[in-house]
């Protein structure tokens, strides 16, 4: 049940990012481009998304547990860290750049294109990078804890 | 265009929901990316790789329908697709989320962290844009 579960979750995930215009990156930067011809399109995506997962997370701290009863443990919501600040800031201006976040850099690096797949090498080098720099110096059970 | 958007987000929701009330997990793609990638998604991370199948089985799916692959116009040079992708990969670790663990789930979450999150790497993206695009390159 649980792979099926994942597999599905996944599946759904990557249908609604190429329909939503997401994988488009010149879409994705007329979005960024508010003092430009900016295209609030996109907003619309991250909107109708929470107002499916508001309820959801509601659900699970209230309950605690999944529908099937498996222990449910939710990310910490309050911590602010200098971490959470650079990393977001760092996030922001790579993607500030390329037009490009994770999601969609898995999906249209599938295109074959060398372009997409340079970029998802070096996204995946970063994560490498910060793997060999900072991962073991950070206590252990934050890489659980958090939106991972 | 208007409603493709929200009805993709919805469905972005929907499979967040899915991950979350059938097992428990968050559905935020750099962290189960960077699990996978690093090697960390053995055993109980399995469903990391499950998740990552579906995920990657959708422009499959999508062929069937429209019986197109999947193409994207991404016209940056090699070197900074080099720098941005660096800093996507890195960033989102550092910051344990990206706009899917973050947004999706942390906003959904209610999550003060999350928002804070959010906010920075949206308001930076739309800096980063300006200054490219209408004081560099404008």
């Amino acid at each position: 049940m649980g792979p099926l579960i994942a597999f599905t979750a996944g599946l759904v995930f990557g249908i609604g990012l190429l329909i939503s215009g997401m994988t488009d990156p010149a879409r994705v930067l007329a979005f960024l481009d508010v003092a430009g011809a900016w295209n609030p399109a996109l907003a619309l995506v991250m909107g109708g998304a929470v107002a499916v997962t508001l309820p959801a997370f509601a659900y699970a701290r209230r309950h605690g547990h999944t529908l099937g009863g498996a222990v449910l443990t939710l990310p910490d919501r309050k911590t602010l860290t200098p971490q959470l600040l650079i990393g977001s800031a760092l996030f922001g201006i790579g993607w500030g750049l390329s037009g490009v976040c994770p999601g969609p850099a898995i999906l249209i690096a599938l295109s074959g294109q060398w372009q997409p797949l340079l970029f998802l090498a070096s996204v995946a080098a970063g994560i490498g990078l910060h793997r060999v720099l900072l991962a073991s110096r950070e206590p252990a059970a934050k890489a659980t804890a958090d939106c991972s | 265009m208007l409603l493709q958007s929200l009805f993709g987000g919805v469905l972005i929701g929907l499979a967040a929901a899915i991950l979350l009330l059938g097992q428990g997990k968050i559905a935020g793609i750099s962290g189960i990316f960077g699990n996978v990638v690093t090697g960390r998604a053995r055993s109980e991370g399995a469903w990391r790789l499950w998740f990552l199948l579906g995920f990657i089985a959708a422009p499959v799916l999508a062929l069937v329908f429209t019986h197109r692959w999947l193409q994207v116009q991404l016209d940056h040079a090699p070197a900074l697709l080099i720098v941005a992708g660096l800093l996507v990969g890195f960033g989102t670790q550092l910051g344990s989320g990206c706009t899917s663990g973050h947004g999706v789930c942390g906003l959904g979450n209610l999550s003060q962290r999350s928002l804070v999150a959010v906010l920075v790497f949206m308001g930076v993206a739309a800096i980063t844009v300006f200054v490219t695009r209408h004081l560099i390159g404008g």
